[in-house]
């Protein structure tokens, strides 16, 4: 027995900063100086005190409108990412069980992995339906970068965008998701992190003065990012990711029929592509309208490609994230 | 691989440059509208062109068009590949 995807939501809070409306804060920049930074024509914000698991739960209405044969009834796992929860504890995906009403013979974890979130749900999930220990396994992402992002981080503002997504995954008498290949690069924990706001250093008098003119003074602390060490990790191990991805699948870079890489930023896609030497009609960016959505990135873009009938039945993927830990992991998908 | 052909991969790059406005001795730093951004595009411009990835001391170390052009060059005959 194996598994496959079989829903896929999401979600984008109402509120869209463009680049003119974005260029108001930063005097110095126009809209268009914007767009050249960071790719992105808009992104979306969640409103004051609304957090990744809302977001997820939008994207579960999503789902259920759009799929009116699918009943929650038939989740047997539920697994929740995001950089934020809802709690120190219980785990936020009890809180979304909750809410939901989900079965009681339901598991619930949750997997705070940052962009890899979705990916590394995806391969929990298929590992439990194969192993014949869930059939349906609800995956809820839920990111709200926006929120710890410092306002002189001009770069950080233009790039992310918060979103939330859904994604059922269920048993199948074929597998359509392949094997998955992992890295973990702890070196990069300097170079992308938010180091404030958890056990070891929690939110304190001193961090709330200091941000005394940022929104709620940075509740969950600040995202910083060394975007050169980020591109330099990218750009050497991504690359030697796809090979061992593509190896570990036993298929050919030649018989991928659409690559789809964590929608990370519009440089850093451009360049993987060229670095990977993947053809423009294989290779699925949709950044410009989200930005960078943390976990959600993936599932909007296959999503998006799937609306504009982009991918037809067998077709094969190899779906690719990174990001924070620095972290890595890739697998091959039959759509 | 010689200069004219690295000066025409990164005015190929750069749209806004005019072709024929860079020369070995220009500092890329004092392009228009330099940002931090311009350092990641040649970084990564050098390595999927050359397959050579430039550390950040290493960028911080060139000041013109030809001590990028030095470095890559060197890295590239030493196999200093993604060093």
């Amino acid at each position: 027995m194996g598994a496959s995807l079989k829903h896929i939501s999401y979600f984008l809070p109402s509120l869209a900063i463009d680049n003119a409306l974005l260029a108001q804060a930063y005097p110095a920049k126009t809209a268009q100086d914007l767009f050249d930074m960071s790719g992105v024509h808009k992104r979306h914000i969640a409103s004051e005190g609304v957090l990744g698991s809302d977001l997820a739960l939008d994207a579960v209405t999503s789902l259920v409108l759009d799929n009116p044969n699918f009943s929650l009834n038939e989740i047997d796992f539920l697994i929740f990412s995001t950089l934020v929860l809802d709690y120190n504890s219980p785990t936020t995906a009890s809180v979304l069980h909750r809410k939901l009403g989900l079965n009681p013979n339901c598991g619930a974890m949750d997997l705070p992995q940052g962009c890899t979130g979705f990916l590394y749900s995806l391969s929990l999930a298929s590992a439990m339906i194969s192993a014949g220990n869930a059939k349906n396994v609800l995956i809820l992402l839920g990111e709200i970068p926006t929120k710890a992002i410092h306002s002189d981080d001009i770069a950080l503002r233009s790039i992310f965008g918060d979103a939330g997504a859904a994604i059922v995954v269920s048993e199948n008498q074929t597998s359509k998701i392949g094997k998955f290949v992992f890295g973990t690069f702890g070196e990069g924990f300097d170079f992308l992190k938010v180091e404030v706001g958890g056990g070891r250093n929690p939110i304190n008098s001193e961090w709330i003065k200091k941000y005394d003119d940022q929104e709620l003074n940075l509740p969950y602390g600040r995202i910083e990012m060394n975007g050169f060490e980020v591109l330099r990790f990218a750009l050497k191990e991504i690359p030697a990711l796809l090979d061992r991805t593509l190896l570990m699948n036993n298929i050919s870079i030649s018989e991928i029929d659409f690559f789809v890489f964590h929608q990370a930023s519009a440089m850093m896609l451009k360049s993987l592509q060229r670095k990977c030497d993947i053809p423009n009609e294989k290779f699925i960016s949709y950044f410009e309208d989200s930005g960078n959505t943390v976990s959600c990135s993936i599932p909007i873009a296959l999503k998006k490609g799937a609306d504009d009938d982009r991918f037809k039945k067998g077709d094969k993927m190899v779906l690719i994230a990174f990001g924070i830990g620095f972290s890595c992991i890739g697998t091959v998908i039959e759509w | 691989m010689e200069i004219i052909d690295f000066i025409k991969v990164i005015e190929e790059e750069f749209e806004d440059l005019t072709p024929g406005t860079l020369s070995p001795d220009s500092v890329f730093r004092d392009m228009d509208g330099w940002s931090s951004m311009h350092a990641l595009i040649f970084v990564a411009l050098i390595d999927t062109t050359y397959d050579v990835l430039l550390t950040g001391e290493e960028l911080k170390s060139c000041l013109t068009i030809n001590d990028l052009f030095d470095i890559t060059n060197l890295k590239m005959s030493s196999g200093g590949i993604n060093a």
